[in-house]
């Protein structure tokens, strides 16, 4: 029976996780770590082919030779989004092979990812640990899986492979281009994605590593985003994906007129807070919102002939419109959205791959988030804090993962635009769901109806005094929102059943899921 | 057989907004099926209001479905009202929100009004945020954006809108329907906030005023104190030859405006961008408006996502002597601010006469003057606004009074 204890945030966490021990949130960089990283086992290259080709017949195959075997864990990348069949493959595979009890450890899932519920329910899987939204993310959350769900941000992944935190048996890396030789890319080929950072991690920590592509080209497959030199298999698939669903051919603008306002708001912001200067770096994703914001970024930046040192984030064409522009030297790349962001990673230095280990990874000698001026971030609920929450919904069902969300958090400011409420739905609240993020990393709200500034950022308050940008108290937005909404929400209905726990970005407990009722 | 009454939208698209059916019975008092998609966090407030309501209509009777996408409570009202009375039933009372607190108050009959958005008065999605993109109006319309079949389901929800939607200051104008219809929608709009009523496709005189009678035998019945202006909009041939009598219907007129979709239609033209078509009539509108004292406002810009066009159309309005331009997307609102700002030579003047003001207030001094000029009051009240608007639009910035060297 999991017992819960009460970690730093006030949150009551498991103190163990699927049998392991767990570590409670003590607070923001409190978490000292010891010991040395986890390495895998030493081979040596007589066991592989002299002539490097180590392509065998069939994913089945594949998995029988790395000695899988019932409890394994075995690992996928999500790079493929919501075209992804390999992932599927695995365990359609690891199903024909009989074995039981496996746990699976993306670094995301999709909704094309439902047939491992039937894995779940066969036995054939006994958890996730991963983002899990769809179909799965209702499975979890009604608490039908067997084990506990485990959340942990992309930096948070990496941490924890390479703190031995979490051991992967197999990793399967799915390739758009490779070499026999087991050296690969993403940035070409029928199925391109742009880059295989998500996958690097588990290249260089799992036992054994299987690369899987349809697209085989004579050794040296060049650049080689995996090394050849950490894996031990490759199988070649007619497709390992739906190009269409993968990227997408253009990356759409909003459309709608209060995002594209909250978005103006918050480039307004970083102008008047003095964020936009010459030489200096923002990250923005492809979701709506941060998108516009780039555009009104963008404007602004021409308007004032400012240039931006280097831009991170998932990559568009956007992105790279102003990278050609020169309005930026560099595009750190952690995923790529659009075709133009593949072409524009394989063809211009200036484009380049990053990892989460580069990114992210708290458990490294610094990490490039740190290093942002802006982040631009989503969440589902805001609290009068400035916690949030990004992976339940307000009636407590888990619906996204954490991406690289919790690891921006590190950067100089960070800004959430989202609307004070959607529909009915209020995103303002006293307290939210789930913790993901603590407030005082979290430093100002934009919202359609007013800004809000985190009362610890005293400089960004003292340099908005005057300015004709509604900046407000959030508890005051919150009322106002609950006015029109009527009335604060009833809390969730939940149950006592932890069905997933939330890690922060140190490998700590910061919160967890409960099973919701009905 | 039972009576029964549907109103609103249902379906997985569907956004704020619910679907309510009420089946009439005969005891067995209420009985209430909800689906919502905030069930979790307001299904029992939503069943309390369905109650109320019920109560409220006089419906003490009936099988009440509710599916609901998040509609906020003036919403499930109008819906919940609109229901019983397809359902057959005269309510016992209207099923009102409460009034927000703010800008009831009357209009002013010179207020800016360079923009007005025009909003679907059954889509109660676009209408809670509208007023935070700055309109100078805000028009809940019934008329054309508005099905036949839904006439009465977009009354309740723009009278509820017009008590319960905070628009942030922007004038609160209605568009009623042509002829008798029309009349019989101030009755739902007169005694809750409307500020100014916009009447379609006028071409006599009369229609304007028939407005303005129903409009004061209601602003006495309900105890309404302030005056309701009016906007004739001409939309035809006839409309524009008798423009200044529509424009010099009566005092409550403020503004008249052109709307060249049925114009051009109506004369037989293709719209076209240059507008060679319309530029009589709304020349005459226009000198319609000069000579009866009254604004005169252009048709709206259709193509949303044409700014340059947008800003091209609204200079030249302005320079044939147009004060605003109708709007269909709140992302036009900004781009018609700033064309219709004052330009270069208007803001130094209106400076001047700001920084004479404020020297004459220091000093105590009764009168303003501006080197051996006296300026009037109005030309003072003119000039604050000039400088506002021009510090709101970044045409001068906030200390610019250090520049100007007080």
């Amino acid at each position: 029976m999991t017992k819960l204890v009460q970690n730093a945030a006030g949150r009551m966490v498991p103190d163990a996780i699927n049998g392991a021990q767990a570590v409670p949130y003590q607070g923001v960089g409190k978490f000292r770590p010891s010991g040395r990283k986890a390495a895998p086992p030493i081979r040596t290259c007589s066991d592989y082919p002299p002539d490097g080709n180590k392509v065998i017949e069939s994913l089945k195959a594949a998995l029988q030779r790395a000695g899988l075997r019932d409890g394994m864990t075995i690992s996928t990348h999500h790079h493929l989004r919501n075209g992804d069949h390999v992932a599927n493959a695995v365990f359609a595979a690891a199903a024909g092979l009989g074995v039981k009890d496996l746990v699976w450890f993306p670094s995301a899932s999709f909704p094309v990812h439902e047939p491992q519920i039937g894995h779940l329910e066969s036995g054939v899987l006994h958890h996730i640990e991963g983002s899990m939204n769809g179909p799965l993310g209702d499975y979890c959350t009604a608490g039908r899986m067997r084990g506990m769900a485990v959340l942990r941000s992309h930096g948070g992944r990496w941490q924890a492979i390479q703190d031995g935190e979490i051991h992967i048996d197999i990793a399967v890396i799915a390739a758009p281009t490779a070499d026999p030789f087991g050296n690969a890319t993403g940035d070409r080929g029928p199925t391109a994605c742009g880059l295989l950072g998500f996958a690097l991690a588990d290249s260089l920590y799992a036992d054994h590593v299987i690369v899987v592509t349809d697209n085989l080209v004579p050794f040296p497959c060049i650049p080689w985003q995996i090394q050849g030199n950490n894996v031990d298999q490759v199988v070649v698939m007619d497709s390992i994906g739906d190009a269409a669903k993968i990227v997408s051919g253009t990356t759409q603008i909003t459309k709608s007129p209060d995002r594209l306002l909250i978005a103006e708001l918050t480039a307004r912001f970083c102008d008047e807070a003095g964020i936009v200067q010459d030489g200096f770096s923002f990250q923005a994703g492809a979701g709506g919102t941060a998108l516009s914001f780039a555009l009104f970024l963008r404007d602004l930046m021409r308007e004032r002939k400012i240039k931006a040192r280097f831009v991170r984030g998932g990559s568009t064409q956007y992105l790279v419109d102003m990278l050609e522009e020169g309005l930026t030297d560099y595009i750190l790349d952690g995923q790529t959205f659009d075709l133009e962001g593949v072409r524009s990673m394989r063809e211009n230095p200036g484009h380049v791959n990053t990892s989460p280990f580069t990114s992210y990874n708290w458990h490294g000698k610094g990490n490039f988030a740190s290093l942002l001026d802006v982040v631009v971030l989503g969440a589902t609920e805001v609290d009068v804090d400035f916690n949030a929450n990004v992976v339940t919904h307000s009636d407590g069902r888990l619906l996204h993962g954490i991406g690289g969300w919790q690891n921006c958090l590190a950067s100089r400011c960070t800004i959430l635009p989202v609307p004070s409420f959607r529909d009915r739905i209020p995103v303002l609240v006293d307290k939210v769901t789930t913790l993901c993020g603590p407030g005082e990393l979290i430093d100002v709200i934009v919202t359609e109806r007013g800004i809000a500034i985190n009362p610890l950022r005293q400089d960004l308050l003292a340099k908005l005094r005057g300015s004709s940008l509604p900046v407000r108290d959030i508890r005051e937005l919150k009322a106002e929102v609950e006015e029109i909404v009527g009335g604060p929400p009833a809390p969730p209905a939940l149950g006592e059943k932890v069905v997933a726990a939330i890690k922060w970005v140190d490998g700590t407990v910061i919160d967890c899921v409960r099973e919701v009722k009905g | 057989m039972a009576k029964i009454g549907e109103a609103g939208k249902r379906g997985p698209q569907v956004r704020s907004d619910c679907w309510i059916k009420v089946e009439l019975g005969d005891e067995l008092g209420l009985r209430i099926d909800l689906q919502s998609k905030v069930a979790g966090m307001y299904g029992d407030r939503i069943r309390r209001q369905v109650e109320e309501g019920c109560r409220t209509l006089g419906v003490p009777h009936a099988a009440v479905a509710v599916e609901d996408q998040g509609a906020l409570p003036y919403v499930i009202a109008a819906r919940l009202e609109c229901a019983v009375r397809r359902a057959g039933v005269q309510p016992a009372a209207e099923l009102l929100p409460p009034a927000v607190r703010r800008e009831h108050g009357p209009s002013a009959g010179d207020r800016l009004r360079r923009s007005r958005l025009y909003l679907p008065g059954n889509e109660p999605k676009f209408h809670v945020n509208a007023g935070l993109h700055g309109p100078d109006g805000i028009i809940l319309d019934l008329e054309d954006s508005v099905a036949p079949a839904e006439k009465d389901a977009a009354r309740a929800v723009v009278r509820n809108a017009l008590r319960a939607v905070d628009f942030r200051g922007a004038e609160r104008m209605v568009r009623i329907n042509q002829g008798e219809r029309g009349l019989e929608d101030l009755d739902w709009i007169v005694p809750h906030g409307c500020q100014l009523v916009l009447v379609p496709k006028v071409e006599d005189p009369e229609q304007v005023r028939a407005v303005d009678r129903r409009i004061a035998a209601l602003r006495q019945q309900h105890g309404v104190r302030h005056d309701i202006l009016l906007m004739p909009i001409v939309e035809s041939a006839l409309g524009a030859w008798k423009a200044w009598e529509i424009a010099a219907a009566g005092p409550n007129v403020a503004a008249l405006a052109i709307g060249l979709e049925d114009y051009t239609a109506d004369i037989g033209a293709q719209r076209t961008n240059e507008g060679r078509e319309s530029f009589w009539a709304r020349a005459q509108v226009l000198n319609g408006a000069r000579a009866a004292g009254v604004q005169p406002i252009d048709t709206v810009f259709s193509d949303v996502e044409d700014k340059d066009g947008l800003r091209a159309a609204c200079l030249e309005a302005r320079a044939l002597g147009f004060v605003g331009k109708g709007c269909i997307h709140p992302r036009q609102i900004a781009v018609v601010h700033e064309a219709f700002a004052p330009d270069r030579a208007e803001i130094a003047k209106a400076q001047q006469i700001v920084l004479a003001y404020e020297d004459a207030e220091r000093r105590g001094l009764g009168v303003v003057s501006l080197g051996s000029k006296m300026i009037d009051a109005p030309v003072v009240k003119r000039a604050l606004a000039t400088v506002a608007t021009a510090l709101q639009v970044g045409r001068l910035e906030a200390d610019w009074r250090q520049d100007a060297g007080a």
